[in-house]
């Protein structure tokens, strides 16, 4: 699978809220873009990662 | 020859730019020249813009917006007064670029935040002490309109939420994300990118403290996101946020959307 452009290996199948717990998102402050279509928050239990999958994810932090 | 002087066209006898000035005004006045101010005579040509300015006296109004416009390009003039931009968020971001964006005379500007002024604001945002107390819609739209009189700005006074950002945002060009709060600026980035489909947005993320100005660059992480901080420093316990850093990457803001407006996609 592709993480903002990298090629990771997906260790096994696993929705995008668990790959997004493992690698340590904090998902309120982070936008989501699978396959160049933005991720709903509310779906993120529902889309399971393949490796055909390319995600770019967009980390805020504070400030303004 | 015709040229446009002032806002106007006429017809002038001269043939370069101080025998205009000599014809129109007085040897002292300022002249610029296609968006660049002259000290030596430069032959003028057809379809030329001209503006002479005298020194401390008070153009008339039909002549001050193309006098507060004569260091553009005339074309950038043009494509920045049809420009429609929505700023989320009036803080140290948002009430700068705001401030930038009436400067090179963006046509309509809508300005967003629920909040009022409090004294922990003026630290770096464009507010005064007698603002305290006024919401920052109110407030900034007060500065704007003594800057520049001749563009649109609608303000809304509501906190910017998931269920109104088409409401807020679909009738604008460009959208920028100016707010303080991390999930906030997540919410608005993801909502406005899945509902406003031909919406560009230019946000915020990291600009905090007083580490190198350096590290503060605009990115495009996204197709339609444009992102501008050093994307690592939050302001948090101890991480404050102060005025050159924040207007550093207001500035980098109002420059991605300046270019949109022009046409320029890439960083």
């Amino acid at each position: 699978m592709k993480l903002n452009g990298q090629i990771i290996a997906l260790e096994q199948e696993q929705t995008l809220a668990a790959f997004l717990a493992a690698q340590q998102y904090d998902i309120r402050c982070i936008a989501v873009e699978r396959n160049g279509v933005i991720a709903p928050k509310a779906e993120y239990e529902n889309i399971w990662l393949t490796d055909e999958d390319s995600l770019e994810i967009v980390r805020f932090v504070g400030g303004g | 020859m015709q040229i446009e002087i002032n806002g106007k066209k006429q017809i002038i006898a001269g043939k370069t730019a101080f025998e205009a000035r000599a014809e129109l005004g007085h040897e002292t006045d300022i002249v610029i020249l296609n968006g660049f101010q002259i000290d030596r005579d430069c032959p003028l040509a057809e379809s030329d813009t001209l503006t002479i300015i005298r020194k401390g006296v008070m153009p008339a109004q039909e002549e001050l917006e193309s006098m507060m416009m004569a260091r553009h390009t005339p074309e950038v003039h043009k494509k920045l007064k049809q420009g429609r931009v929505a700023i989320a968020g009036l803080g140290g971001l948002g009430s700068n670029i705001a401030v930038m964006l009436t400067r090179i005379g963006v046509g309509h500007l809508l300005l967003v935040d629920f909040d009022i002024v409090e004294p922990s604001n003026l630290n770096r945002q464009s507010y005064y002490i007698r603002h305290l107390g006024m919401p920052k819609t109110q407030a900034l739209k007060e500065q704007l309109q003594e800057i520049n009189p001749f563009i649109q700005i609608e303000t809304r006074t509501v906190r910017v939420e998931e269920h109104n950002v088409t409401e807020l945002f679909s009738t604008y060009d460009i959208l920028c994300e100016a707010f303080d709060k991390p999930d906030a600026k997540a919410m608005l980035v993801s909502t406005g990118l899945a509902k406003l489909p031909e919406v560009k947005i230019v946000a915020a993320s990291g600009m905090a403290g007083f580490a190198s100005s350096n590290l503060i660059r605009t990115s495009k992480p996204l197709e339609r996101l444009y992102l501008c901080g050093d994307l690592e420093n939050g302001a948090g316990i101890g991480t404050g946020l102060m005025a050159p850093r924040v207007q550093i990457c207001a500035g980098h803001q109002a420059n991605m959307i300046l270019r949109l407006l022009i046409g320029r996609e890439d960083i």
